[in-house]
């Protein structure tokens, strides 16, 4: 366990330069937004040569971290990195600011410093970050060509990356929020580039999606603000509480949005609970894991994904790669101390619900760019889900995380390649033969595919295995609803990947040309576009597992880069998981094996599921390709009979289980019709009650002003005029008018301050 | 003179604002309450780090009111203007697509 | 009642509410009560005024008295500097601006002659300021206030030191900046006449 105290062995210069990671691209918007139109080549070059910068420093910065780690013997942790810049480094200085400083409150230790983060994960994130960002500003420059609002798009997408880089190296959880929502809006602009270029064709569709994509966004992020809130106000509420009844040692605490004091006052909750977690905590956890929901396009808010192909081809290798979906599963990684093995147990269901989900819906879609859009999601159910199993699942799934954004990255930029070529057709069955005529992007396309498979030696292997060994050790350790999920729908989810992918290949490259227009005109696309996706296709291949350095070791079973930067047992200083997360856990291994929930380490290395993970996804991507090949390459089994026998249940899936409709028929015409039948009732029902009210009581003032005249008849006339009064208020509910939405907001604050005062 | 007699007129002039958003139907008068909350917010600022021991703290918030405020007027006038252009009118019951 | 008187019954009110405020603080609490007083009536009426005058330009006219009386308050509060920038950004910046849009915008010719203080928003105004002020009441008794005032000794240098120390509001200081900068740039966004948009251009794919 690493000391907390002795976490900084950055200097004051490397951290300039990390702080100088997000800057670059931020003064390159700047730039780009006021003076890009005027620039030579509408300032392109600005932007690649800026993120260009960027990806040296992050790749520099990844080595400079990778060479404090080592690696571990017979199971057990090597030295981990964690650099956190609001601790005195090794030159005994600090490199923070105070949000929201005041003078009285730093007093009261009320301040909210604000500094960079850089650990292992974040070193993997950034670096993946700046390569792939660099690499999708190389494409752009050959496949936005000639359009509209050229400088705009550099100048979006580059603050787009700014967010992203912003995001992983915060801190806190509040700038890490600011910084998810600066995302949001951004990829609310970029899906809708082309919705502000008046002779697109597609103006009405993209207005749509970039509406839908930050509306549904919209609901994870007000999720994650509870959550948020909740760990802000209740871990120092519970914490001092502790320390009142001595179960803590040391001084109280007051609240803090810092990554490390969130990590550690929480475990020591938890640990003086004797290792159970308060049902707040698990509400909490569940309430930022509902941000990961609608960021990371999980079930049921996994719709504005699909649409968000709406977006330039670049865009979406951005979001469903390195940024927008990343962040989501970031969070995971970062709130991961925070999460209770119930909350763990709902995120592996919910993660393995969607991987399967989304790739049924993957092997019926005919877009290029559309199964690639649910093969996105079905990755990151594979993620969460993998997340929800514990520690050992944590670390492959962010594995995934990062492998995962080298070959889809590539895979969509080999995508816009296709489309480019093709003269901006997306249709797959109009495609056909392009082997020959783009060899390159073939290749490319062929490698990553392989990688997305899980086929052995490819990037995507080692994460994928790792990823069912976890759910598999997940379900011996402990079983629950979400293990079993996992373990069942996992494998078979990777399978249909599999199938959905070479089903994409076999379509789009090989047969005979299916239209003739389209044809004609394929070719490959210009240098700057395939530099970006040779050099993707060998991070897809590469990224995870340098095997050529271990032969010996092909498999990767002494771990990876990755796992000698992220650990589970040092990435979080001062939290020891196996008292506290992995203990609810591991509760079913004490009872079948015998052995204490300390040996967990133990366990994990002894029972290895990680063979029983390799026989199946071997298997599974070799059923996958064989399926794919009889019906789309060797035309042995016909497709089209295939949907026949598959019937009703075909049309679902195709149909993509109809949620778009459910949510239009439930979320939005309920909301109408919830308003309406407000109205209705406001109109009706309340204004008859409150106007008879009112006559009551007026009849009442009369009645008593007959028994009492010169007391109460004043009073009860006023009642009685009030209630009116009210009644004609209520009446102008639902008008869609400010002016009235805001008397009612006040008179709101009104009744809760007066609840307030009152109680 | 307390602390209370400044919190007084905070107070009355943040009720008046709102009474000026709700009550007229011209949405630049909207504008005009949301500046007189803001400056009644301001007032309270200002009191409470005076009579809090003085520092500078409290004047930084109104700082930034002001500044929040500017910005805030600005846009809201480009708004006002777009407002008039869609609808022909500045009355804010007219810009009810809200409803829709 | 006609217009007239009620104009007439409205201004006469005020006066009086204006002339008995200012003799009670000049009883109470000598010089300083006659300026509270005097200013706290140049805000409350203002904004009265503002809420009651039928023209546009009036309100705001009647506005600058508001922010006139909130500069007021921080002068007596000891805060130099922000008197200086309320009247400089409200008066200077905001009321021009208001004015502006009044300029640039028709008034509605069929809004009532004076406006209709409707039961319902007389009980939200008197609704928020008794329970406001009963909160404050209950607040201030809770937060501790200091006994004695020293006075201030705030000055405008000292705002500028803590502007750009990089250990106090540098941050918040440039981050206000940026979003001045966006906020004019997207004002004249918004507002910019938008006739060229929809003139095609050559070499769109």
């Amino acid at each position: 366990m690493p000391d907390p105290e002795s976490l900084n062995p950055l200097t004051i210069a490397q951290w300039k330069w990390l702080l100088a990671v997000p800057l670059i691209p931020l003064a390159g918007y700047v730039i780009q937004i006021f003076f890009g139109k005027h620039l030579p080549r509408k300032g392109d070059w600005l932007m690649t040569g800026g993120m260009f910068v960027v990806m040296c420093i992050t790749v520099t910065m990844f080595f400079v971290a990778y060479g404090h780690t080592s690696v571990g013997v017979d199971g057990h942790a090597g030295s981990a990195f964690f650099a956190e810049s609001v601790r005195p480094g090794p030159e005994g200085q600090t490199f923070s600011w105070d949000w929201l400083y005041m003078s009285r409150a730093k007093d009261a230790g009320l301040s909210l410093p604000t500094g960079l983060m850089y650990d292992g994960l974040g070193a993997a994130m950034l670096a993946v970050v700046g390569i792939v960002s660099f690499f999708v500003h190389l494409f752009s420059i050959g496949y936005m060509q000639g359009d509209r609002r050229y400088h705009i798009f550099f100048a979006n997408i580059s603050l787009f990356t700014f967010a992203m880089l912003g995001l992983v190296l915060s801190d806190n959880l509040l700038f890490l929020f600011i910084f998810w929502e600066l995302m949001g809006l951004m990829s609310y602009l970029l899906i809708g580039h082309f919705a502000q270029d008046p002779t697109s064709h597609r103006i009405k569709q993209a207005a749509a999606a970039c509406k839908k994509a930050f509306m549904t966004t919209r609901v994870g992020d007000t999720c994650l603000l509870f959550g948020m809130a909740m760990l802000y106000f209740l871990i120092p509420e519970q914490y001092n509480e502790y320390v009142a009844q001595g179960l803590i040692e040391g001084d109280t605490i007051a609240g803090s949005f810092r990554f490390t004091d969130l990590w550690s006052n929480a475990s020591a909750i938890v640990e003086a609970n004797h290792g159970d977690y308060p049902l707040w905590l698990t509400v909490a956890g569940l309430f930022v894991f509902g941000g990961t929901v609608g960021k990371s396009a999980q079930v049921p808010l996994h719709i504005w994904l699909p649409d968000a192909m709406e977006g330039p081809t670049p865009v979406s290798a951005m979001i469903h790669a390195a940024t927008m979906v990343a962040a989501g599963v970031f969070l995971l990684g970062r709130t991961f101390p925070l999460m209770s093995p119930e909350a763990l147990a709902v995120i592996a269901a919910v993660g393995a619900v969607t991987a399967l989900f989304a790739a049924t819906i993957g092997c019926t879609v005919y877009d290029i760019k559309g199964v690639l859009a649910y093969s996105t999601i079905s990755q990151l159910g594979f993620m969460v889900a993998s997340i929800g199993c514990g520690a050992l699942g944590l670390v492959a799934g962010l594995f995934h995380m990062v492998t995962h954004a080298f070959f889809k990255a590539c895979l969509f930029l080999s995508a816009g390649s296709v489309i480019h070529g093709c003269h901006h057709e997306q249709d797959m069955r109009k495609m056909g033969g392009l082997r020959k005529k783009m060899p390159i992007t073939f290749a490319c396309m062929l490698i990553c595919t392989l990688a997305i498979a899980g086929m052995p030696l490819f990037s995507g292997f080692y994460s994928k295995d790792r990823i069912i060994a976890a759910a598999f050790g997940g379900m011996s350790l402990k079983f629950n609803g979400g293990n079993f999920a996992a373990s069942v729908f996992l494998p078979v989810a990777a399978c249909l990947t599999t199938f959905y992918m070479f089903r994409l290949i076999f379509m789009t490259f090989f047969g005979a040309p299916r239209d003739h227009h389209v044809d004609e005109h394929a070719h490959e696309s210009p240098k700057n576009m395939t530099i970006s996706l040779m050099s993707l296709a060998a991070l897809g291949m590469l990224g995870g597992y340098v095997w050529f350095l271990h032969p010996l070791d092909l498999m990767g079973n002494h771990g990876t880069w990755f796992t000698r930067m992220v650990d589970w047992r040092t990435m979080y200083p001062g939290v020891d998981l196996t008292e506290t997360n992995l203990k609810g856990m591991v509760g079913g291994l004490a009872h079948r094996h015998g052995t204490a929930a300390d040996d967990l380490e133990h366990f994990y290395h002894g029972f290895n599921p990680h063979y029983t993970a390799l026989i199946v996804s071997i298997g599974v991507l070799l059923i996958g390709v064989f399926v794919a090949a009889q019906m789309y390459l060797r035309r042995k089994w016909n497709p089209a009979k295939v949907t026949e026998t598959l019937g009703e249940a075909y049309v679902w899936v195709e149909n993509k289980y109809y949620v778009d409709e459910v949510v239009d028929a439930s979320v939005i015409k309920g909301s109408k019709a919830l308003a309406n039948g407000q109205r209705w009732f406001d109109e009706n029902v309340v204004d008859g009650v409150v106007l008879s009210v009112g006559r009551i009581g007026k009849g009442l003032g009369f009645l008593c002003a007959w028994i009492d005249k010169h007391i109460v008849d004043g009073i009860v006339n006023l009642v009685g005029n009030l209630t009116q009064a009210f009644g004609s208020a209520v009446r102008l509910f639902q008008t869609g008018r400010i002016q009235q939405y805001v008397s009612f907001a006040v008179a709101g604050g009104i009744l809760v301050a007066a609840f307030h005062l009152l109680s | 003179m307390g602390i209370e007699a400044y919190l007084f007129v905070s107070v009355a002039l943040f009720a008046l604002g709102i009474i000026c958003i709700v009550s007229r139907r011209n949405i630049l008068y909207v504008l005009m309450g949301i500046e007189m909350i803001l400056n009644a917010s301001s007032i309270n600022f200002a009191a409470f780090n005076r009579f809090n021991g003085g520092g500078i703290d409290g004047q930084m918030f109104v700082i930034f009111i002001i500044i929040l405020a500017a910005a805030e007027a600005a846009v809201a006038l480009a708004i006002v203007l777009n407002v008039f252009h869609l609808f022909h009118s500045v009355k804010p019951s007219e810009a009810d697509l809200l409803r829709e | 009642m006609s217009e007239l008187n009620r104009q007439r019954l409205f201004y006469t009110v005020l006066a009086f509410l204006a002339f008995g405020s200012a003799g009670k603080g000049l009883l109470e609490a000598g010089v300083e009560g006659l300026m509270f007083s005097i200013f706290a009536s140049l805000t409350l009426g203002g904004a009265a005024v503002c809420i009651w005058e039928r023209s546009v330009v009036r309100s705001a006219f009647a506005l600058m008295a508001t922010f006139l009386g909130v500069a007021g308050f921080f002068l007596i509060l000891g805060s130099d500097f922000l008197a200086m920038a309320q009247v400089l950004i409200y008066v200077g910046g905001v009321l021009a601006l208001l004015l502006f849009g009044v300029m640039l915008t028709k008034p509605d010719l069929n809004e009532r002659s004076l406006p209709r203080i409707g039961a319902a928003t007389a009980l939200i105004g008197g609704g928020i300021a008794f329970l406001v002020s009963q909160m404050v009441g209950v607040g201030v008794k809770t937060w501790a206030m200091a006994e004695t005032l020293e006075e201030p000794t705030t000055k405008a240098h000292d705002i500028g030191i803590a502007f750009l120390d990089p250990k106090q509001y540098v941050v918040a200081f440039e981050l206000a900046a940026f979003l001045l900068t966006v906020a004019l740039v997207a004002a004249v966004y918004i507002a910019r006449r938008r006739t060229e948009d929809f003139t095609p251009e050559e070499g769109q794919v």
